[in-house]
């Protein structure tokens, strides 16, 4: 996750980006020096993909049907900067702020959470949110009690405490808030193309859930912030 | 059996736990140092090379006829050699789609039939075992998948389109595990395969004993487990798409020592 110290400007600027459609996402997929080759090459990889695949459980395969983000993500490299700024500011939009305005839960069920790797995959029963985990600790350090913890995300360890967030309730520490619900409701707000899943947009976890999350991140009670 | 596999493991990973120094393949590493005379795997080999050796199914013949890419009956060399251009079937093939393929016309069985099968059931249970055979008569060799082919080389390139396709509802990919050096999942050290990781990793190190489950696994159940982990539908059994990925991970893996079938947690 990366640090940003001007949530609010930056926000601003996306805002404004946003009214770009989704057409042009597509548009911003990498072209190749043989187009005519390239355009062979994606009608047999569908064909592939769509023989290659069936449902099984809650895993149909219209899982494989890429949304216009997913797309523009798929090519192995980092997408061009328009590209990204459009991502980012389309992400940003689909961000909604917590229905009850509160932003912050209990930090032992976010732990709890945190812990959980559950969740959509085909042997999984309901593909409801509240059958889901965060998989946190998949990716990210976040307690000093967890040494099993993955590295394809930063370490979250010491999160609020080290963007100086004494009282989440208070107004210095609400870009920081704002900051972090949009990154857990749709990662790629702030970093297109993000390895961490859109938990909000996806639907994969539900707002009660991401306030849990939250608090263990940025409570100063959290054992995130010891 | 299990249970004491499943002890020792603990044991070697005791110490990575308590120091952070020490990385779960560290402990992996000194577990299979501990069974270098023991490797549960070399069961499921004893039993894949009696398979290839039977006379088995409506045509009561045996797979000793079977051509793996490197001539009728030659078994030595191949699995470093695979997925690769067949002539016969006009078809990329990886191991397992190729026994499928000997299965049904040399001893008249229902290839269909058989990658319907779920794993670790009925016919899948001698796939298992004829895959660790087959691999372990490579066991040393550097993976050298030929490439000369021009269907060989458009597997190829639609692998690597499927190891880097976000899809899903966590919008995952291979790539999202095994796109970048020096990562983890938790404990588990994971590997970048978008280019050669080294003697006896990835690629090179499928199909393995896996110690959590008491199995053998396939380079085709490895994927599927992937594919389930990505929150992907359901990949079938010799499907091309996990045939394509094969090529891309065994190509980038030129070079690499095979050590299958390995053993893994």
């Amino acid at each position: 996750m990366k640090v940003n110290v001007n949530a609010n400007a930056k926000k601003a600027t996306l805002i404004a980006l946003a009214g770009l459609g989704a057409a042009a996402l597509v548009a911003g997929c990498a072209t190749t020096a043989d187009p005519a080759g390239s355009q062979a090459l994606d009608a047999s990889f569908k064909a592939m993909m769509q023989a290659s695949f069936r449902d099984e459980g809650i895993a149909k395969v219209d899982r494989l049907q890429q949304d216009a983000g997913q797309a523009a993500c798929s090519s192995g490299a980092a997408p061009a900067e328009a590209t990204a700024k459009r991502i980012e500011a389309e992400s940003l939009a689909t961000v909604k702020p917590p229905s009850d305005g509160k932003y912050l839960g209990d930090w032992k069920e976010g732990e709890k959470l945190a812990q959980s790797g559950r969740g959509m995959t085909w042997t999984d029963k309901s593909a409801a949110s509240s059958a889901n985990g965060g998989n946190c600790y998949n990716c990210h350090q976040l307690t000093k009690a967890e040494i099993s913890f993955g590295t394809i995300g930063p370490s979250l360890y010491n999160y609020g405490k080290l963007r100086g967030v004494t009282d989440p309730a208070s107004p210095a520490a609400k870009p920081m808030i704002d900051y972090t619900w949009g990154k857990l409701y749709n990662a790629w707000a702030y970093n297109a193309c993000s390895n961490m899943p859109r938990f909000g947009h996806k639907g994969l976890l539900d707002e009660k859930q991401m306030q849990h999350l939250m608090a263990l991140l940025l409570d100063p009670k959290s054992a995130v912030n010891q | 059996m299990k249970r004491i596999f499943l002890g020792m493991l603990g044991v070697a990973l005791g110490l990575s736990v308590q120091a952070q120094t020490k990385s779960a393949a560290d402990g992996i590493a000194e577990y299979r140092k501990m069974l270098e005379d023991g490797n549960p795997a070399e069961l499921f080999e004893a039993k894949g090379e009696d398979l290839w050796k039977k006379k088995r199914g409506p045509k009561n013949a045996s797979l000793e006829q079977c051509d793996l890419g490197k001539g009728p009956g030659v078994v030595k060399g191949a699995w470093v050699e695979l997925p690769r251009w067949f002539a016969d079937t006009r078809r990329v093939q990886d191991l397992e789609s190729r026994l499928l393929t000997c299965m049904e016309t040399l001893q008249g069985l229902n290839a269909a039939e058989i990658a319907r099968t779920p794993f670790g059931k009925g016919e899948q249970v001698t796939m298992e075992a004829l895959a660790a055979w087959i691999s372990a008569e490579s066991r040393g060799m550097k993976m050298a998948l030929p490439q000369a082919h021009a269907e060989e080389q458009r597997m190829y390139q639609l692998g690597q389109r499927a190891f880097f396709f976000r899809g899903g509802p966590m919008d995952f990919a291979c790539s999202t595990c095994h796109g970048e050096k020096d990562k983890r999942i938790r404990l588990q050290d994971l590997p970048d395969l978008r280019s050669n990781p080294g003697d006896g990793i990835g690629f090179a190190a499928w199909p393995a004993y896996r110690v959590s489950s008491g199995e053998m696994w396939s380079m085709q159940r490895r994927l599927n487990d992937c594919y389930r982990q990505q929150r992907f539908p359901y990949p079938g059994y010799a499907s091309d798409v996990t045939i394509a990925l094969g090529v891309y991970m065994g190509v980038n893996a030129k070079g690499a020592a095979s050590i299958a079938p390995a053993i893994k947690r």
